[in-house]
């Protein structure tokens, strides 16, 4: 660029933002809004085969509405996906965030002997791919090779199937948990950090107990922090499809249709049926934002409106 | 045993309760430990070992079994080694490029649209990725790069919450102040953003970089959507292929075992030599005093 007086550097600077927001906007543009309206625009065609369905000439994309939609809604194994991933989401979202809560509380107290270590081992599944995750645990589900199962009988419960129809949710969860707690953790113990110290001694001057200041003082310290985790954490669980995926090559509990996103998966590439997938995962999008969108705006009436 | 000894040597009145913390953080640092512990051991193992031996003790099978998973069609998995390598490299510099070029623009100018441009890129946070990843597919299979390097590459390069995040250290990191000064010397915008920002920024930058690095690494659903080809897959597609192969020959259980080994070594390795950067405000921003 040419030097310039000051009347051309106020009309560059103001072309700058511009120039340096293109590449998102653009990317945004090809790879999520584009995605969306592709999406949107096939779920509401369907092809339709003339004659024996045989060549190109039979095979013609008409609009149907919301033709996709309503059979989507009507297919009952999409909502007992629903049903499974909802209990699924429910058990994850309260272990995983109430550990990593506990976790960061207590590193932040003064009083823990080894916190770096503890810290660093709690976090590190955050490194492991949930492939990889399921299956390790999916290696130390089975009773041929696993401590578990020794475990359980050194305090007497035996015969326990880890992978049956009726627990295999729960050791879904268990990969889960383990995979995500830490980095959850982590979110609020940084938060945490940020916090000035003399905040608490003030507090202990006052004769407050760690107890009382993590409950009254942190906690609501961490409420921002809190809701971002709990939405991503909502919007994560309610699309799982790594775990179950996988967990299908180890056990023959977990059906192709175990998740809604698993359902999309088959309709677009297994069976083919794009315009099925893209009605279906536009549910899954939206059934996935209510819970989300519903959350953010009751805590935000709750934990910011007093500040207001 | 040795921490009530010295608790109580110290005299410290207050220093028992330390006990049932650090205890609660062992427990939970044993848990995640506990799997990670296993694959290590159970890597050494040969094939007999593995179902007769302790789940933690080692075996005597850790070459052979590299050497087996180097061999298996002619060491495919270092293939998916690399490519996994390349999309994280690659993508997550882009990614960070990108997000720190926005998150600057949108922290330090003022400009018709800011806002609206903001919210839009922002909320592509809620997208569900289902929605994009199979109209991504059939997007790109439209321009002929379905199966791709590319078709994984460009759907991870934008990143919305690391926009965000770059908005927040942009601001918290640059003065207005000096980026003043600099533009009444004369300083060009270009200059300024390589002078001023970039460096400002710089652990931030850092911060995003491993965040998308390791979520990139650990994509599943992107890569088993987008490729076909197994020369192409990175690591979680390749190990799954390799699982579900496995399922009907035992054979393959020390190669998926020890594969899964090795792909976690690169990423544990970030970890802990590149901690400090782990620690950097996820949420409010604020820089520690």
């Amino acid at each position: 660029m040419t030097k310039a007086n000051r009347g051309a550097r106020a009309s560059r600077a103001g072309a700058t933002p511009y120039l340096y927001l293109a590449p998102a906007v653009v990317l945004f543009t090809l790879f999520v809004a584009a995605p969306i309206g592709y999406t949107a625009y096939l779920s509401l065609r369907r092809v339709k085969f003339s004659g024996l369905g045989l060549g190109k000439k039979s095979r013609t994309e008409i609009f149907v509405g919301l033709d996709n939609y309503r059979a989507a809604l009507a297919d009952g194994e999409f909502w007992d996906g629903w049903v499974r991933v909802l209990g699924y989401a429910a058990m994850v979202l309260t272990l995983m965030l109430g550990l990593a809560l506990l976790f960061a509380l207590l590193l932040d107290s003064a009083r823990v002997r080894l916190p770096r270590f503890s810290r660093i081992a709690i976090f590190l599944p955050y490194a492991v791919p949930g492939v990889v995750a399921t299956l390790l645990w999916g290696f130390l589900y089975p009773p041929s090779m696993s401590p578990i199962h020794a475990g359980l009988h050194a305090v007497g419960v035996d015969g326990v199937d880890l992978l049956s129809p009726s627990t295999i949710v729960f050791s879904m969860v268990n990969v889960a948990v383990w995979g995500g707690t830490g980095f959850n953790m982590l979110v609020l113990y940084t938060q945490l950090r940020a916090v000035p110290r003399d905040y608490y001694e003030a507090a202990r001057i006052d004769g407050a107990g760690e107890l009382a200041i993590a409950l009254r003082i942190k906690v609501p310290m961490l409420a921002p922090a809190l809701v971002l985790t709990t939405v991503f954490s909502i919007i994560a669980t309610m699309q799982v499809f790594t775990e179950p995926t996988t967990l299908r090559s180890i056990s023959n509990s977990v059906s192709s249709t175990w998740s809604p996103l698993m359902n999309v998966y088959g309709d677009a590439f297994v069976t083919g049926d794009l315009y099925s997938a893209s009605a279906t995962s536009l549910v899954i999008a939206l059934i996935a934002l209510v819970p989300s969108l519903g959350f953010l705006r009751l805590v935000r009436r709750r934990a910011f409106g007093e500040e207001r | 045993m040795s921490i009530t000894a010295s608790a109580e040597g110290a005299g410290r009145v207050r220093r028992p309760l330390g006990l049932m913390p650090t205890a609660v953080l062992l427990l939970g640092a044993l848990y995640c430990l506990l799997p990670v512990a296993w694959v290590l051991m159970a890597a050494s193992k040969t094939r007999g070992e593995l179902f007769s031996t302790n789940a933690f003790a080692p075996g005597t099978g850790l070459l052979e079994n590299l050497s087996d998973l180097s061999a298996y069609r002619d060491g495919i998995f270092w293939q998916w080694m690399a490519n996994t390598a390349l999309y994280a490299g690659v993508g997550a510099v882009l990614s960070t490029a990108v997000s720190v070029l926005a998150g600057y623009a949108l922290a330090k100018f003022r400009f018709f649209g800011q806002n609206l441009i903001f919210n839009v890129l922002i909320g592509g946070i809620l997208v569900p990725s289902v929605v994009l990843a199979v109209p991504q597919y059939l997007l790109l299979a439209k321009a002929g790069l379905a199966d791709t390097y590319w078709a994984v590459l460009l759907p991870s390069i934008l990143h919305p919450y690391s926009i965000y995040l770059a908005r927040i250290y942009a601001a918290a990191a640059i003065p207005d102040a000096l980026l003043e000064a600099g533009r009444i010397d004369g300083a060009s915008e270009g200059r300024l953003l390589r002078v001023v920002a970039v460096p400002l920024m710089g652990p931030g930058m850092v911060t995003i970089f491993l965040f998308q690095f390791v979520a990139i690494w650990n994509n599943f659903l992107l890569p088993f959507i987008m490729l076909a080809d197994d020369h192409r897959f990175p690591l979680t597609v390749g190990l799954y292929t390799l699982l579900v192969t496995g399922a009907n020959q035992p054979a393959l259980y020390n190669l998926v075992i020890t594969g899964a080994l090795l792909s976690i070594i690169p990423l544990i390795a970030l970890f802990l030599t590149m901690q400090r950067y782990w620690r950097t405000d996820l949420s409010g921003g604020s820089v520690k005093s």
